[in-house]
C-alpha cells in the first residue's frame, strides 16, 4: 500500500522528538532512548532510582494519541498488520535486539548520532541495513 | 516540576512520533521498501530530530549538571562488541517485520489496533529475556 510523501510533517514531528530528547537531558540528564527507558523499569534488575521518571515518561508517550484525538478530533492515521504470529515474532526481536544492542531508533539513531557516538552510528547503520533487507525479502521475495 | 517536565518530554515524543508518521507501520514499511513503494518521509524525521538534538545537547552539556538531577547519565563506552552489532541486527529484522520500534509501538498502544496488541507484550517479553542474558555480566547501561 502506498503512503503519501510528507516531508514537512515528518520534519516537524522529528523536531518535536528532538526537543523531547533535549528536555530530558536538560532536566534529568537522561538520554531519550525508549528501549533503555522501558527496559530499565522491567525485571530483572529494576532501576529503582530511575523507576518513577521512566514510568512517567511512558505515561506521557501513552497520553499522546488520546490527546491528539481530543485536539484534532480524529484518530492518528495508521495501518497495522493483523498478522498476529508475525507481529509476535517482530515484537520479540525488537525487544530482545534493542536491549542486547543497548538502543533503538531513538537512543542510537537520534541521540547517539547527535553525540557523535561511533557505537551508535555503527548500530544505526546495522539495523537500517537488516531492516531494508528484511522488508525486501518480505515484500519482493516472499510476498512477490 | 520535575515530574511535569518528564511527562511533557514523553508527550512531546509521542506527539512527534504521530505527526511524523513513525507511529504508522504502513509508512515505516514503505520507508524501508527502497525498491518498491518507497516513501522517503521518515528520513526527514531523523533529520528534523538531529537538527534539534545536535545543537540542543551541545548547549545543555555546557551546564555542569541537569536542572533536577545531580549528574548526566551519558553512555561512556566507545568499544565495539558482538552484542552491539548482533543486537542491532536483530532489532532491524524485527523492525522490518513489524514496522514498529519501541517508541511508536507504545504510542500506538492506546489506539488498540489488533496488531499493536500482539506486538507490545512480545516486545516487553523480548526486553526482559535480553536483560536475563546480561545480568550475569557487569551490565553496561542501556542507551
Amino acid at each position: 500500500m502506498e503512503t503519501d510523501f510528507t516531508p514537512f510533517a515528518s520534519l516537524l514531528g522529528g523536531a518535536l522528538i528532538g526537543l523531547s530528547a533535549v528536555v530530558l537531558l536538560a532536566t534529568h540528564g537522561r538520554i531519550a532512548g525508549i528501549s533503555g527507558i522501558v527496559s530499565r523499569v522491567l525485571p530483572p534488575s529494576v532501576d529503582k532510582a530511575g523507576l518513577p521518571q521512566g514510568v512517567i515518561f511512558v505515561i506521557g508517550l501513552l497520553l499522546a494519541a488520546p490527546l491528539w484525538m481530543l485536539f484534532t478530533g480524529a484518530a492518528p492515521v495508521q495501518v497495522v498488520s493483523n498478522n498476529g504470529p508475525l507481529l509476535v515474532i517482530a515484537g520479540l526481536l525488537v525487544g530482545f535486539g534493542s536491549v542486547m544492542g543497548n538502543g533503538c531508533t531513538s537512543g542510537h539513531g537520534v541521540c547517539g548520532i547527535s553525540r557523535g557516538s561511533a557505537r551508535s552510528i555503527a548500530a544505526t547503520l546495522t539495523f537500517m541495513a537488516t531492516a531494508f533487507v528484511t522488508v525486501f525479502v518480505l515484500r519482493h521475495i516472499v510476498g512477490g | 516540576m520535575h515530574i511535569f517536565s518528564t511527562l511533557c518530554a514523553g508527550l512531546l515524543f509521542g506527539t512527534g512520533l504521530i505527526l511524523s508518521g513513525m507511529a504508522n507501520p504502513a509508512k515505516v514499511q514503505n520507508f524501508l521498501d527502497l525498491l518498491g513503494t518507497w516513501d522517503p518521509s521518515l528520513a526527514f524525521v531523523m533529520g528534523g530530530a538531529i537538527m534539534v538534538t545536535m545543537p540542543g545537547f551541545w548547549l545543555v552539556q555546557k551546564r555542569a549538571t541537569p536542572l533536577f538531577h545531580d549528574v548526566f547519565h551519558l553512555p561512556t563506552r566507545t568499544d565495539f562488541d558482538a552484542r552491539l552489532v548482533v543486537g542491532a541486527a536483530t532489532f532491524g529484522v524485527g523492525w522490518g517485520l513489524g514496522s514498529f520500534c519501541p517508541g511508536p509501538a507504545l504510542t500506538a498502544l492506546p489506539l488498540a489496533a489488533t496488531g499493536t496488541l500482539w506486538f507490545v507484550p512480545a516486545m516487553l517479553a523480548g526486553m526482559v529475556a535480553a536483560k536475563y542474558t546480561t545480568t550475569s555480566r557487569p551490565a553496561p547501561r542501556p542507551v
